[in-house]
């Protein structure tokens, strides 16, 4: 089974690199760009052919390594 | 004092923090490699500088999960001084045992000077040395140096006079353009609330004699020596 991991900046937490693409984008001509921000996208193989399982491992994994949980969300996709 | 240094792959400042704890305290540091599991009983264990498994992940993520860490937590639990510079203070946070994170400077830029910093509580194990509002001279060098914590946090590391040490200009007043990193309330170094472990992002072993042009980091050394009399 595949996992998608998707990590993002929880609200509030200031995104200087997420600031500095909308600038980028700004300069390059794609007005209306009301906010970025940047975060982190893991694909992990797994071995486990229960989705549930494979589920519960992943987000074991995203507590315990893969997010941080003081400034970021996770969300799991399983297929 | 019996001291120990924690060595990451990619750590690099593990051998001035060794020559600064074995030129103050007069006894040679442990060496400490990452896979250890056995850390001797010391009176400090001290996590270096550097870029610790390349900062991959975040930067102190990989570390904060290495088997010589499960040593460094029983001796945080027991109550033993712990601190950690620059990558120290971010392994730190990603043990949990300080609170926030530290993330990328605002400027998105690698930050390498020598900043002021204003001794915030001077009655601590880090920083009994120096006095009460002191300006410090140490050099700062990261590139994910930028304080955050939540409202609540920031309150209670005021509130309990857990914020060590504060970047600041030549007149001791925190202000923008005094903090390199874009850290919340100008915070450079800050404490458990157990006060036995200290995080900071400048480099006090960097300044502890003459020939490294200044001696304003000895204090926090000579602090936690003090701290055991």
């Amino acid at each position: 089974m595949k996992a998608r991991v998707h990590i993002t900046l929880k609200n509030g937490v200031l995104d200087p690199q997420g600031k500095a693409i909308q600038h980028a984008l700004d300069a390059l001509g794609f007005n209306g760009v009301d906010d970025v921000r940047q975060g982190k996208y893991i694909e992990i193989d797994l071995a486990d052919t229960d989705k549930a399982t494979a589920e519960a491992n992943v987000e074991e994994m995203c507590k315990k390594l893969l997010s941080n949980m003081v400034i970021e969300n996770y969300s799991i996709d399983i297929d | 004092m019996k001291s120990a240094v924690v060595t990451f792959p990619a750590s690099n400042c593990n051998r001035d923090m060794f020559d600064a704890l074995e030129k103050i305290t007069g006894q040679r540091p442990h060496e400490i490699w990452h896979q250890d599991t056995d850390i001797p009983d010391v009176d400090l264990i001290a996590l270096p500088g550097g870029f610790s498994f390349g900062d991959y992940l975040r930067c102190g993520a990989m570390a904060a999960r290495s088997p010589a860490i499960n040593g460094v937590m029983a001796h945080a639990e027991r109550g033993g001084n712990i601190i950690g510079v620059c990558n120290g203070f971010q392994v730190l946070t990603e043990m949990g045992l300080l609170p926030g994170a530290l993330m990328r400077n605002r400027s998105l830029k690698f930050v390498c000077k020598t900043v002021q910093l204003k001794v915030e509580n001077a009655d601590s194990t880090f920083t009994n040395a120096y006095t009460d509002g002191q300006v410090i001279d140490i050099p700062v060098a990261h590139h994910d140096g930028n304080y955050f914590a939540d409202d609540q946090t920031l309150a209670e590391l005021e509130g309990d006079g857990r914020i060590a040490f504060r970047y600041v200009d030549q007149n001791g007043e925190a202000t923008k353009l005094s903090n390199p990193n874009g850290s919340q309330n100008n915070i450079a170094g800050i404490m458990n609330k157990r006060g036995n472990i200290l995080g900071m992002m400048p480099h006090p072993e960097r300044l502890i004699e003459d020939a490294q042009g200044g001696i304003d980091g000895r204090g926090f050394f000579e602090s936690i020596i003090n701290s055991l009399n």
